[in-house]
C-alpha cells in the first residue's frame, strides 16, 4: 500500500508499505477513504514530539471502508463505512468505564501521561496513523461507528478530531449564558471553539491570531468578534480594554506547543526543543481571563516542562481545565447539531490533496500557504 | 444616585435583550445552555455503555522486545508496532525507557536526542538504497511555487520575524554534512 513516511524533521514521503494485519482478536483494517493533516500533526512533522520515529505514518484523523476484521469483532462487518475518533481505547479499563476515553490505560506502554492516539509517535502508543491507504484499528467494537447515510463524508471526517476538539474545550470552559469567551487561535479547532460556545450561550466570543485570512474566516464561519495580536503592542492590555478592564470570563487555548508572539519562547520551545511547548498562547490566556475565571486548554503540548505563568493562575484563582477530548462522548450531540443544520465542519475545508502529493500538502500548512485553513488528504484508492 | 461608569462595581453591564438577539443572528445559539446536559458532564461518569465485551482485553502477542514506561505494572495489553527499537537512536531510546520514569527530564530529553539521531541514521542509510532522501521534495518546497508562497508571507505575521530561520534549521544540516563529507573526502586525497 501507499504511505505517508517520516524521514526527520521536515521531511516526509510517500512509499510502499505493506498492508497492516491483525494483530490482536479486536482488531479490524481499515481501507481509509478520506484522512486529514491536523494542526497537531505539525508538533510531529517539526520534530518537537518526543519519540517520532523515522517510517512512521501520521495521521489521526480519517474515515474510510472496513477491510477485514479480527475473530472478536462483532459490531462491523467488511463493507461498513465508518469514522474512527483520534483516540485508541480499550473501552474496559478504570478510565474508559468513566467516559476518559483519552486517557485509556490499555493502550499505550510508552507513557501512563497520555493515551493512544494514532500516528502520533510512541509517545502515544506508537501507531501508524490513516494518511496511508489502510490503518490498524485496535478495538474496532470500541472506537468507531458507522457514517450515518446523510452524514457527508468530509464532515466525518472532521468529526474525527477538530469538530469534538473544539466542542469539548468550549465544554471544559463551563461558558454560562452571557460569558465573553476569548479563543486564542483561528486554525480548525479554535474556529470550531468559537462557534461551540455560541451554542453553550455566550454573550460575546472573540477569537485571536496573526493571520487575516484565518480571523476572516473567524468572522463568517464563527460570528466572532477578531483581533489580529501583530496589530497590538500587547494584546492582553488590549483584550482587558476590551473587556471592562475586568478580562474575559473564559478563554480557550487552541494553539498549543508552537504559539508564535514571542521569540525566546518560541526559539527555546520549537526550535531548540527545551520545552514540550511554546506557552504563550496559555500564558495570555491566564494573564486575560478574569479573576475566577476558567482557562480551557485543548492546544496540544509535548510532555517536557514549559515555562507557564503559574503564579498568576493561582493568585487569580483560576479553573484550568485540559484534556485530549473524549471523541465519541461528542458524537450524539454533535449529530444532531449538524442535522439541524447548526454546524456545517466541512465549510472549514480548504484543501484536497492527493497522498502521493502529501508532502506539499504539509509544507503549505506548515507555512500557512495558499490561505490553507483545513486540507484532507484524497487517498489513492478511494 | 446613577452608578459611576467604573468597572470597579459589583455590577455587569450586561443588555437584557443580548440573549434574543444573539438567538436571531446565530443560528443554535444557545441550544447547549444547560451546562448539565453536555456531553461531557460530569466528567468522569461511571458505567457508560462502550461497546467493550471484555473484563480485560486478550494480550497482542509480544513479537520482539516492546520497550514501556516504567511507571506501568506491565506491557498494556494492546500497542502500536509501527517502528520497533533498531540502531543507536533504539538504544538511547530503550535506555531512556528502562530508566528513567516520565517525571524526569532526561526521559524526554534522551527520546528527542534519540530522534535526531534516528533522522541521520536513516538519511545515511538512505545513500545506500536506490531512493535516497531527497530534501526538495519531501520538504514539499515546491507548493511555495504552487501555493502563492510569495503573497502568503505578506502581511501582518508574526512569524515573519523568525522566518529567516526556518531554512537554516532545516538546510543546515545537510550543508554541514556536505562540507563535513568534502573535508574528509580532501583528508583522504591528500594522505595518498
Amino acid at each position: 500500500m501507499r504511505a505517508m513516511v517520516y524521514r526527520g524533521p521536515y521531511k516526509i514521503r510517500v512509499e510502499e508499505k505493506d498492508i497492516p494485519k491483525i494483530e490482536h482478536p479486536n482488531d479490524a483494517i481499515i481501507r481509509v477513504t478520506t484522512g486529514a493533516i491536523c494542526g497537531s500533526d505539525l508538533h510531529l512533522y517539526h520534530g518537537m514530539m518526543p519519540d517520532t520515529r523515522v517510517g512512521t505514518t501520521f495521521g489521526h484523523e480519517f474515515v474510510g471502508v472496513v477491510h477485514q476484521v479480527g475473530s472478536s469483532v462483532q459490531n462491523l462487518i467488511p463493507g461498513d463505512r465508518v469514522m474512527v475518533p483520534f483516540n485508541v481505547y480499550c473501552g474496559s479499563c478504570w478510565f474508559c468505564a468513566r467516559g476518559l476515553y483519552s486517557n485509556c490505560h490499555n493502550v499505550n506502554p510508552n507513557a501512563t501521561a497520555v493515551g493512544g492516539i494514532y500516528g502520533y509517535s510512541h509517545t502515544c502508543g506508537g501507531y501508524d496513523g490513516g494518511q496511508a491507504e489502510f490503518v490498524r484499528v485496535p478495538f474496532a467494537d470500541v472506537g468507531p461507528s458507522r457514517i450515518p447515510d446523510w452524514m457527508d463524508e468530509e464532515d466525518a471526517v472532521l468529526l474525527t478530531d477538530a469538530l469534538p476538539t473544539g466542542y469539548f474545550g468550549a465544554q471544559l470552559g463551563d461558558i454560562v449564558e452571557g460569558d465573553t469567551v476569548v479563543v486564542f487561535g483561528a486554525g480548525p479547532v479554535g474556529l470550531f471553539a468559537a462557534k461551540s460556545a455560541w451554542l453553550m450561550g455566550a454573550g460575546r466570543v472573540i477569537v485571536i491570531d496573526h493571520l487575516d485570512y484565518r480571523l476572516e474566516k473567524a468572522r463568517s464561519f464563527a460570528h466572532a468578534e477578531t483581533f489580529n495580536f501583530a496589530e497590538y503592542d500587547d494584546i492582553v492590555v488590549h483584550l482587558k480594554k476590551e473587556t471592562d478592564y475586568l478580562g474575559a470570563d473564559v478563554v480557550i487555548d487552541a494553539v498549543g506547543a508552537e504559539a508564535d508572539g514571542n521569540f525566546l519562547q518560541h526559539v527555546t520551545a520549537s526550535k531548540l526543543k527545551l520545552q514540550g511547548g511554546s506557552p504563550v498562547a496559555l500564558n495570555w490566556a491566564i494573564d486575560s481571563v478574569r479573576k475566577g475565571g476558567t482557562v480551557s486548554v485543548v492546544g496540544a503540548y509535548g510532555p517536557i516542562f514549559s515555562a507557564v505563568k503559574f503564579g498568576d493562575a493561582v493568585n487569580k484563582g483560576l479553573t484550568l481545565r485540559m484534556n485530549q477530548c473524549p471523541v465519541k462522548r461528542q458524537w450524539p450531540r454533535l449529530f444532531e447539531h449538524i442535522r439541524n443544520g447548526y454546524l456545517k465542519p466541512s465549510d472549514l475545508v480548504t484543501h484536497r490533496i492527493p497522498l502521493e502529493h502529501i508532502a506539499e500538502g504539509y509544507h503549505l500548512f506548515s507555512a500557512k500557504l495558499d490561505n490553507i485553513v483545513k486540507p484532507l488528504i484524497i487517498s489513492t484508492t478511494a | 444616585m446613577t452608578e459611576p461608569a467604573t468597572p470597579y462595581t459589583a455590577g455587569k453591564s450586561a443588555t437584557p435583550d443580548a440573549s434574543v438577539a444573539l438567538r436571531a443572528r446565530i443560528p443554535g445559539w444557545g441550544v447547549d445552555l444547560d451546562p448539565k446536559d453536555r456531553p461531557s458532564f460530569p466528567r468522569e461518569q461511571p458505567g457508560i455503555a462502550t461497546g467493550a465485551h471484555w473484563k480485560f482485553p486478550d494480550r497482542q502477542p509480544e513479537e520482539q522486545p516492546r520497550e514501556r514506561s516504567i511507571e506501568h505494572a506491565m506491557l498494556t495489553p494492546v500497542f502500536g508496532t509501527s517502528a520497533p527499537l533498531k540502531g543507536a537512536s533504539g538504544a538511547i531510546r530503550r535506555y531512556a525507557y528502562r530508566r528513567y520514569s516520565e517525571g524526569r527530564a532526561a526521559h524526554w530529553l534522551l527520546l528527542i536526542a534519540a530522534d535526531r539521531v534516528d533522522a541521520w541514521e536513516n538519511h545515511l542509510k538512505s545513500f545506500a538504497t536506490l531512493r535516497p532522501d531527497n530534501p526538495l521534495t519531501e520538504t514539499g518546497i515546491g507548493s511555495e511555487f504552487s501555493g502563492n508562497g510569495l503573497k502568503s508571507r505578506t502581511g501582518k505575521r508574526v512569524d515573519v520575524n523568525h522566518s529567516w530561520m526556518d531554512p537554516v534549521i532545516v538546510a543546515g544540516p545537510w550543508v554541514l554534512a556536505g562540507v563535513g563529507a568534502v573535508a574528509v573526502l580532501r583528508t583522504l586525497r591528500g594522505r595518498r
